[in-house]
């Protein structure tokens, strides 16, 4: 049994002029309990908009959205593309804020992502790559039923970036938690997914879902995922127009 | 660098630039109109060690920070609410058009007329004066908060006291010292008025029996303790504030 199930008939908007634009069109999507997927999709094809409906953000839109889980209002978590702290707020404020955690949890979570020096600091006085740690942990301290991620690794130097879906991964697997990551790099789809979905845009929908299959440690090499990556488009030219 | 161009140094050598010019032309005119700066620092201490100014000057003080929180808190609501709801705020724009242009003395006089020559009528009349100034600051602030912020808050389930506290406040804190800035420079002014017409204490009753008796020394001497309290108020409470609000800069 699927842990949430999305079905998005329609959510369109009107633009400035008036004109009804369909921006999703008949989305069906199912995640199972603590599954990693990744939505892939040119940027502009409204993974956005998505993110912000499931979250409850945006809420003009037709369709469902089921949680197997008997909560009344299920907890989701957004990990935007901006970090979004608070920058008047500490680092360990920004978290407690938002999330509340135990000691116990707080201190996992910010030894594994390695800020607990940086606790204290204000977040002007952190990179960006420290500031997206910071609100990759909000999100896990907050033990979400829905972890909602939003290209948080763009425009990062490629050695940062590496390491942070190091990190997340690593976090993940300690403390899974069902996630739904929206990327247009399709080689970090496939270092961190367990499902990669790709998107069509203008209306967005699903093209192709494609399951990963490659071991965890197999993906710590680049080779590995260069090889996955051709061997997709081989199999569904469809993709290679999406990227 | 010169040592003429540090600061301090700067800051004594203007003062007395300024006190040197004055003693000059007081000098130079005679007239009992224009008193040197000795006469009236003697005017001051006489009027200090009487009592008399202390006095006035504590009941202008304490109608200035009565009119000052009523003005500043109903101001910082109603601008919240303003910024918050573009139909609301379409529809009081015009009442606040009209507030902002009403002229200062005319409010005080329809106040005294209406309520009597009573202090709450002055408190009232003061304001009056203050409050579109500041609804119209906060709501330029509260118009200018980042909405990703507010999503953010949205998502993880802030409560309103949380978000207005964490989120709104301290987005809106320098709209609010800018409020309080002008506000206070404003009041000061007013609020000389308020007393001068409706009121038999505080430094503006005071300056108008001393304009009667066309004494220019006492003038002189309630606005240097006058510009001393302002400037006292800038210093010890709104420069701190403002240092607590911008530690995380």
């Amino acid at each position: 049994m699927s842990h949430i199930s999305i079905h998005i008939h329609d959510k369109s908007y009107r633009t400035a002029n008036n004109k009804a634009k369909q921006v999703i069109k008949a989305l069906h999507l199912s995640l199972h309990k603590n599954e990693f997927v990744c939505l892939v999709g040119a940027s502009g094809c409204g993974k956005t908009t998505l993110l912000n409906i499931l979250a409850g953000l945006d809420t003009d839109y037709a369709g469902e959205i089921t949680f197997s889980t008997q909560q009344l209002s299920p907890k989701i978590a957004y990990v935007f593309q901006n970090p979004r702290l608070l920058p008047w707020r500490t680092v360990l404020e920004n978290i407690e804020l938002a999330a509340n955690p135990d000691k116990e949890s707080l201190d996992f979570l910010l030894n594994s992502m390695g800020l607990m020096a940086e606790k204290d600091t204000y977040p002007a006085h952190l990179s960006l790559g420290m500031s997206r740690r910071v609100s990759i942990i909000r999100a896990f301290a907050m033990n979400p039923d829905l972890l909602l991620m939003d290209e948080p690794f763009v425009s990062l130097d490629a050695p940062t970036a590496r390491q942070m879906r190091h990190l997340l991964v690593g976090l993940w697997q300690k403390r899974p938690h069902t996630i739904l990551f929206v990327t247009h790099d399709l080689r970090e789809a496939i270092a961190m997914a367990d499902r990669i979905i790709f998107l069509d845009k203008e209306p967005m929908s699903i093209i192709r879902e494609v399951p990963i299959p490659l071991t965890r440690e197999a993906r710590n090499t680049s080779a590995v995922i260069e090889q996955f990556k051709q061997q997709l488009f081989i199999d569904y030219p469809e993709i290679t127009a999406l990227l | 660098m010169s040592i003429i161009y540090r600061p301090a140094i700067l800051a004594i050598l203007s003062i007395a630039t300024f006190l040197l010019l004055w003693q000059g032309l007081a000098y130079s005119l005679d007239s009992v109109t224009l008193p040197s700066p000795l006469v009236v620092i003697n005017v001051l201490i006489t009027e200090i060690t009487t009592g008399e100014l202390p006095h006035h000057l504590a009941i202008t003080l304490y109608r200035l920070l009565l009119s000052f929180s009523i003005a500043m808190s109903l101001g910082c609501i109603i601008g919240i609410i303003l910024g918050r709801h573009p139909q609301l705020d379409y529809f009081f724009d015009n009442w606040l058009v009209i507030f902002l242009n009403i002229p200062a003395l005319v409010a005080i006089i329809l106040c005294y007329v209406w309520f009597g020559l009573v202090e709450s009528a002055a408190i009232l009349a003061v304001v009056i004066n203050k409050l579109p100034n500041v609804i119209v600051t906060i709501r330029e602030g509260t118009r200018a908060l980042d909405p990703d912020l507010l999503d953010m808050a949205k998502c993880y389930h802030f409560s309103r006291m949380k978000t207005l506290r964490h989120v709104i406040w301290p987005q809106l804190h320098p709209f609010f010292m800018a409020a309080t800035r002008s506000g206070l420079a404003l009041i000061w002014k007013i609020i000389l008025v308020v007393e001068m017409l409706g009121r038999s204490d505080g430094m503006g009753y005071q300056l108008h029996l001393f304009f009667q008796l066309f004494d220019v020394s006492s003038i002189l001497a309630y606005t240097i303790a006058f510009i001393t309290i302002i400037q006292a108020i800038e210093l010890c409470i709104l420069k701190p504030l403002d240092r607590h609000a911008q530690r995380w800069r």
